[in-house]
C-alpha cells in the first residue's frame, strides 16, 4: 500500500483535474491586454486626437465612418484574443500532456459564454435604443460576471480579475464620457497584470 | 479506529474513478480513459468491479449513432468512499509525532 498522504494527494489531484480546466495560459491574458491597448490607442486617434482622451472629441462617435472603424477594431480584438487563447491553451495542454477538450473544459466554456453572449446581445440592444453612453460599463460588468461564473471550472484566480472588471464597470457607469479610458484599463491593463501574475505563478 | 479501509479502493484506478465521481454528477467512459491514461480493457474491468459492488451505476445511451456510457456514484459508493477517506485521514493523524 502507498502512503496515505500520497493516496490523499492523488484523490485531490483527480478531483481537481476532472472538474477544472487547467490549460489556461497566462500569456494569452498578456497578449489580449496588448491587443486591447493597441486598439484603444487607435480609437483615441480617431475620436479625440489631438485632445487628451478625457477632453473634447474631435470626431462625433455616432458618425458612421468613425463608428464602423470602432466596431471593426473591437471585433478584431475579440477574434484575435479568442484565437490566441485557444492556440496557447492547446500548446499548454500538449506540454502538460493533458487533453484540451475535457468535460471540465466544456463546462468552463459554457459557464463563460452564457453571461458573455447575453451581455453581447444586451449591448447591441442598448446601441439600437441609443443608450451608447452605458455600453462601455455594460461590457465590463458582463465580462466580470462571465469570469466569476467561469472561475468555478478553471484556475480560481480568474475570479479576482472578474471582481476588478465588475468594480471598474460600476465605476465607469458613474463617469459617463470616460468609456475609452475605462475600457483600456479593464480590457488592456487588467489583462496584462492578471496575465503576468498567472504566468509567473503557473507557467514557468 | 474510525473509518474503514475499503479493499475496493486499494487499486489506484478504482480510487481515481471514485474520486472523479465524487465531484462530477456523471462522467463518461472515454473521458475516464483520457484523464486516467489507461487502456480500454483495464478501465472496463475496474469499472465492472465497482459496478458489481454497487458503488457506481451505469447509464448507456446514444449520441447520434455513437454509444455513450456514463457512470455515476451511488449513495452506498459515496458512503464507502467517505469512510475510506476517514480511514486514511486517521492513519495520518495517528502517525503524527
Amino acid at each position: 500500500m502507498r502512503k496515505p498522504e500520497q493516496e490523499l494527494a492523488d484523490i485531490k489531484s483527480m478531483m481537481e483535474r476532472s472538474t477544472r480546466f487547467l490549460s489556461l495560459s497566462g500569456l494569452s491574458g498578456i497578449l489580449a491586454g496588448t491587443y486591447a491597448l493597441i486598439a484603444a490607442g487607435m480609437a483615441y486617434t480617431w475620436i479625440y486626437y489631438p485632445n487628451p482622451p478625457y477632453g473634447f472629441r474631435t470626431n462625433y462617435i455616432l458618425d458612421t465612418a468613425t463608428l464602423t472603424k470602432l466596431l471593426i477594431a473591437a471585433f478584431m480584438v475579440l477574434t484575435i484574443s479568442i484565437a490566441t487563447a485557444l492556440i496557447l491553451s492547446q500548446r499548454k495542454s500538449e506540454r502538460t500532456s493533458s487533453k484540451l477538450w475535457t468535460p471540465a473544459g466544456k463546462r468552463f466554456v459554457n459557464a463563460l459564454l452564457i453571461p458573455l453572449v447575453v451581455g453581447g446581445f444586451f449591448c447591441i440592444a442598448l446601441f439600437f435604443r441609443g443608450y451608447t453612453i452605458i455600453i462601455a460599463p455594460a461590457t465590463l460588468v458582463f465580462y466580470g460576471l462571465a469570469l466569476i461564473n467561469g472561475s468555478r471550472f478553471t484556475l480560481s484566480d480568474i475570479k479576482y480579475l472578474g471582481y476588478c472588471e465588475l468594480g471598474l464597470g460600476i465605476l465607469s457607469a458613474f463617469f459617463p464620457g470616460y468609456g475609452l479610458i475605462f475600457w483600456a484599463l479593464g480590457f488592456g491593463v487588467l489583462h496584462i497584470i492578471y496575465g503576468s501574475m498567472m504566468y509567473y505563478k503557473y507557467d514557468r | 479506529m474510525k473509518g474503514n479501509y475499503d479493499k475496493a479502493f486499494e487499486n489506484v484506478v478504482r480510487l481515481r474513478v471514485m474520486s472523479i465521481l465524487m465531484v462530477n454528477a456523471e462522467y463518461d467512459f472515454n473521458s475516464f480513459k483520457e484523464l486516467l491514461e489507461v487502456t480500454d480493457g483495464n478501465l472496463a474491468s475496474h469499472l465492472k468491479n465497482l459496478e458489481k459492488q454497487e458503488y457506481i451505476s451505469v447509464n448507456k445511451s446514444f449520441v447520434g449513432r455513437k454509444p455513450l456510457t456514463n457512470y455515476s456514484a451511488t449513495d452506498s459508493g459515496k458512503r464507502a468512499f467517505q469512510e475510506h477517506l476517514e480511514f486514511l485521514e486517521n492513519l495520518i493523524n495517528e502517525n503524527k509525532p
